[in-house]
């Protein structure tokens, strides 16, 4: 139940991007095709839920007995940079269809400061560490989710004829608090 | 005077908020009141100076292919300085703040400021472009904040500016409002920009 709870208030009562403003970066930037996006989506989902296994264990196992919590930040941004090229070298010789799709986009989630953010989240929240990745994965789905439909819409702004200076940035930010807007209808969804 | 005109880019021309549209994660989720922006621009403007110095000063010394490690390194470890100081002294700022305190560490501006201009410049230009970026930010996030906090609240610094009894647009202090107002600030910034190129 816990577990239900956890995953409906990440995906949607607490999106990640539009109720948390993490990684807005690559949902502004990534978020122009909707196959593009849904690419992203499912190498943040990859990352994320590694990056909150990993990080985890290093806190509890390294930082925690030894007394330097307050190393937190350098050594989980180190963490998930070595992470992210480990996994571009394993699925390349691994799973090279994976990379093929994958493998642009990798680089780009070192700077999504959603990775570090949720990691540092979760361990401010005293998850557990199933908790943790199952927390961290379904926060990775809702940026999917957001991203995909952000990708939607803009996919259709194209066509459409903005006013001169609303194009690029303005249009998609005020595209974006209207998606916020709705998502925050689920607010009530979770007691 | 070129000097003057390193310190003059950040704060209008390559305004890092309204122009290049960096760092937006902490410009949305921070800016429910002035308090809020000012706090936000100083800690980032400390990091940005401090490491736009030291990678000025080191840039002879760290190998190319590890620059950007590197650079990671000297910022993380200003923004610990950072994080443990306001821990300290300003509790009820840091509580507020949250999670983007240690987040500046990945704030693009800062490793964007290293790969693109401290590298290649000497400590005093870089001192001065990095107080320059971080006095264009802390005005960017000050500014937006102040808008959200009068429409949202009906203040701005906790005083009151609209009439007792006015009505206030909610929703400008909660998450929607925060995409909005930012939109509508670049596109104001586009419309000069066009006007004055």
């Amino acid at each position: 139940m816990e577990f239900i709870t956890v995953i409906i208030l990440a995906l949607f009562v607490n999106n990640v991007v539009l109720a948390q403003f993490l990684g807005i970066c690559p949902f502004l930037g990534v978020s122009n095709k909707v196959s593009t996006a849904l690419g992203m989506g499912t190498a943040v989902v990859f990352v994320m839920a590694l990056a909150n296994l990993v990080t985890y264990l290093v806190y509890f196992y390294i930082l925690v007995p030894l007394g330097i919590e307050f190393m937190q930040t350098i050594s989980f941004i180190f963490v998930i940079a070595f992470l992210v090229q480990v996994v571009e070298i394993i699925l390349k010789k691994v799973a090279p269809p994976l990379y093929q799709a994958l493998g642009i986009y990798l680089p780009l989630i070192t700077t999504n400061c959603a990775v570090l953010g949720i990691a540092l989240l979760a361990i401010l929240k005293n998850y557990n560490m199933i908790m943790s990745v199952v927390y961290a994965s379904a926060i990775a789905v809702g940026f999917t989710l957001a991203i995909v439909l952000m990708a939607g819409i803009r996919e259709q702004l194209d066509i459409n004829g903005v006013p001169k200076g609303m194009k690029g940035f303005p249009i998609s930010l005020i595209t974006a608090g209207l998606l916020s807007l709705a998502f925050m209808g689920f607010s009530g969804l979770v007691k | 005077m070129s000097n003057i005109k390193h310190l003059l880019n950040g704060i209008i021309k390559e305004n890092p908020t309204l122009v290049l549209v960096l760092g937006t994660c902490p410009t949305l989720a921070v800016t429910t009141a002035a308090e809020n922006g000012i706090g936000m621009g100083a800690a980032t403007t400390f990091v940005l100076v401090f490491s736009n110095l030291f990678i000025a000063l080191l840039k002879n010394l760290i190998p190319d292919k590890v620059r950007i490690a590197a650079f990671i390194l000297v910022i993380a470890t200003f923004v610990t300085i950072v994080d443990l100081v306001m821990k300290a002294f300003v509790p009820a700022l840091y509580a507020t703040l949250g999670i983007f305190i240690p987040l500046i560490v990945v704030n693009c501006i800062i490793l964007g400021r290293a790969e693109a201009f401290a590298q290649k410049n000497k400590p005093i230009p870089a001192i001065l472009d990095g107080i320059g970026m971080g006095l264009g930010f802390t005005l960017a996030l000050t500014v937006m904040a102040s808008v959200r906090e009068l429409l949202g609240n009906g203040t701005i610094f906790n005083i009151p500016i609209l009439p007792e009894g006015s009505t206030t647009i909610l929703i400008f202090i909660l998450p929607p409002g925060a995409f909005i107002t930012y939109g509508y600030l670049i596109a104001i910034m586009n419309r000069f920009k066009a006007k004055y190129n």
